[in-house]
């Protein structure tokens, strides 16, 4: 259960990118988490509420961007989006391969507000 | 008379939520880079025996290097005594709650050593196989060590810490047939995250492998300075 640890790191920079932009509230934060990110979607929903309290994203929506696992297999030198994270395989050449595009990002995007 | 709404503005930003902790471990590593002491990051769930293992590695590598252990708990400094069996620096960090290490933990606990008079630092993690993988800790390799008595699937059930790994260990090999282990299917499962990774197997009781990571280690350390 990190995603809390998370949840707090998240705030923060939320908070900081509100007040660089003078925000007087925040209506929604995007956040990007990959497959492979080590992040459970729905305990970092939960440990959001208790992080927001008493700051100025309290009230806000988070709203998460799934992002599946991409490969770059060296075989047939293509990119591809794997429908399921493992295995960690090119679809065509059923090799495995250590190059990953995308999928661990823990990546805040977007801050909405005014 | 007309009012005015006021749209709401969207902010691209595009950061890393981690970012202070990748920031503090890029400049642990700059620092442990240059002072040549050579990291490694161990994680596993509990009871896997990563003490017993260190506590083995830490005692055959102090004749010839200087060798320090940092150990992270929830509560008790019984693995920094442990560990302290083998005449090693050790440090024990007790987290409190927190299920795994952090750059800042590190950086607090080495505060006042001479990283100069080191050459290797153990970080052991907390026993956990999920929260370690989000965080780097300024390591050179970071291991991952499944027991027999775990089981042949542990690794497929958590690919995330197996693909943010370098190495794997198998220990209590000497276990291995007494709880019906099946090797082939651990490699494979194994594999279906990190694909060609390097696997050791060892036994910290029986003495069987541990000379080879030990071998392996020094070996990468050379290579690294």
């Amino acid at each position: 259960m990190h995603e809390l640890s998370i949840a707090y790191s998240l705030v923060q920079l939320a908070v900081e990118t509100a007040e660089q932009n003078q925000f007087k509230k925040v209506d929604a934060l995007r956040l990007k988490l990959g497959v492979f990110s080590g992040v459970v979607k729905e305990s970092l929903e939960f440990s959001f509420d208790i992080a927001t309290e008493g700051t100025i994203i309290e009230g806000a929506r988070l709203i998460i961007d799934e992002i599946p696992l991409k490969i770059y297999c060296s075989q047939c030198e293509k990119e591809y989006v794997l429908k399921k994270p493992v295995p960690v395989k090119c679809p065509k050449c059923n090799i495995g391969t250590d190059q990953i595009l995308e999928g661990k990002e823990i990546e805040l995007y977007e801050l909405v507000g005014g | 008379m007309s009012q005015a709404i006021e749209q709401p503005r969207i902010v691209k930003i595009r950061e890393n939520v981690l970012k202070k902790n990748d920031i503090l471990a890029r400049e642990l590593r700059k620092r442990f880079q240059e002072q040549q002491v050579y990291v490694v990051n161990i994680v596993s769930s509990p009871g896997s025996g990563k003490t017993t293992l260190l506590t083995e590695v830490l005692t055959r590598l102090s004749p010839k290097f200087n060798v320090a252990a940092l150990v992270g708990d929830l509560a008790t400094e019984n693995d920094a005594h442990r560990l302290e069996q083998s005449g090693a620096k050790v440090k024990q960090i007790t987290t409190g709650t927190v299920c795994h290490l952090e750059a800042q933990m590190i950086e607090d606990s080495i505060k006042n050593w001479d990283l100069n008079q080191l050459d290797f630092l153990f970080i052991e993690n907390v026993g956990n196989l999920v929260c370690p993988s989000s965080y780097d800790l300024g390591e050179n390799i970071r291991v991952v060590l499944f027991s027999t008595t775990e089981g042949e699937d542990k690794p497929e059930k958590y690919p995330t810490i197996v693909n943010s790994a370098d190495i794997a260990i198998l220990t209590k090999i000497d276990l291995a047939e007494a709880v019906d282990f099946n090797k082939e299917s651990f490699y494979q499962s194994i594999y279906q995250s990190r694909p060609n990774m390097k696997v050791f197997e060892v036994s910290a009781k029986k003495d069987m492998g541990i000379d080879q990571w030990i071998d392996f280690l020094i070996e990468e350390r050379m290579k690294a300075f």
